[in-house]
């Protein structure tokens, strides 16, 4: 039964013109709701949110380091996953959404190195150190950038998707090292205070604020990909008859 | 609101070039991504477009000139190559 529901959602994803379906009727709604979930969240955490008694009002810029880098770290993972069935079942879907998945996420890659600079200094006496975080952060940084370029540098889009889904897939392990970076080795970055599954140690007064604007970057981040997927598929399916008739019927 | 006034708000203590710059380039940063994700969508369709209308014109060419030259099978002596 489970199998079954896999299976025809593998195919029914698989299928561009199922996608642009799909996202065509999600989009209209998707985009005002992660605008204004991000806005809420980040206005409550900057305006509303009580101030940090040893850091005082530095310590909000936690309110998109930390959703930023939660994003940025996702969607690794996400890309990797597309690269490894882009590579080993070639589904082109697969290769579309690894597409349209890296520029945003090495935004927010970079977001998460610059706001961190930015808090550091004041918290640390530092902008940057060489310590585990901070260099595996830059490293995914560069694992996005890399996987940009060869999918910009290679010509015909399969055989790119073919490099850039394995490159994707090797920059996974980064992920891992990243997350865990905090506790194996001494770092001069903290370790996390929000935690999915026990006891988060962090102010609940800090923490909805947060985790509001975690999901409306999350949000943010899947509109930006739809609109990417949905361009790259319009291209790749530029000489059906269903891309054909939608675009002279001036579709959406 | 948890501070007393938009001048306290703006200070962010005394932290407020931190603060404001880290959320200033992060909201550069999104909107650029956005813009770029819309710019290359425009791209697209106008590249479709332009395309699209080269094949219609070269189609319609094609079809002119293969009823040109049956009319001028069925009338030899107005045979003119140039098409006037």
């Amino acid at each position: 039964m489970v199998w079954q529901t896999i299976k025809r959602w593998y195919h029914m994803l698989g299928s561009p013109r199922y996608f642009y379906r799909f996202s065509s009727a999600l989009l209209p709604w998707l985009t005002p709701i992660a605008l204004l979930v991000f806005t809420v969240g980040i206005v409550w955490g900057l305006a509303f949110a009580p101030s940090d008694y040893q850091q005082g009002n530095s310590y909000r810029i936690i309110f998109i380091h930390v959703p930023a880098s939660s994003g940025a770290l996702m969607g690794y993972v996400a890309m990797g996953v597309a690269g490894l069935v882009a590579v080993v079942w070639r589904m082109k879907m697969a290769e579309v959404m690894m597409k349209a998945i890296a520029p945003f996420g090495a935004v927010l890659a970079a977001i998460s190195l610059a706001t961190g600079a930015l808090w550091g200094k004041p918290t640390w006496g530092t902008y940057w150190q060489w310590d585990a975080r901070m260099t595996s952060m830059l490293i995914l940084l560069f694992m996005y950038v890399g996987v940009i370029a060869l999918q910009n540098v290679i010509r015909d889009p399969r055989q790119a998707a073919r490099a850039a889904g394995l490159l994707a897939m090797v920059g996974v392990i980064n992920v891992v090292i990243v997350k865990y970076s905090v506790e194996w080795v001494q770092t001069l970055h903290q370790g996390s205070t929000l935690k999915l599954l026990g006891e988060s140690t962090i102010n609940p007064a800090m923490k909805y604020p947060l985790l509001i604007s975690m999901l409306g970057t999350w949000l943010l981040y899947a509109v930006n990909v739809m609109v990417r997927a949905r361009t790259e598929v319009v291209w790749r399916e530029r000489r059906s008859k269903w891309v054909r008739k939608l675009m002279k019927d001036g579709g959406q | 609101m948890y501070f007393d006034s938009i001048a306290d708000f703006i200070a962010m203590g005394k932290h407020g070039f931190y603060v404001w710059s880290a959320y200033g380039i992060s909201a550069f940063l999104m909107i650029a991504s956005m813009l770029l994700a819309l710019r290359g969508k425009r791209q697209v369709r106008q590249t479709l477009a332009r395309q699209w209308r080269l094949e219609d014109i070269a189609k319609q060419q094609a079809q002119d000139t293969a009823r040109r030259q049956q009319s001028s099978k069925q009338t030899p002596e107005v045979n003119d190559e140039s098409g006037t």
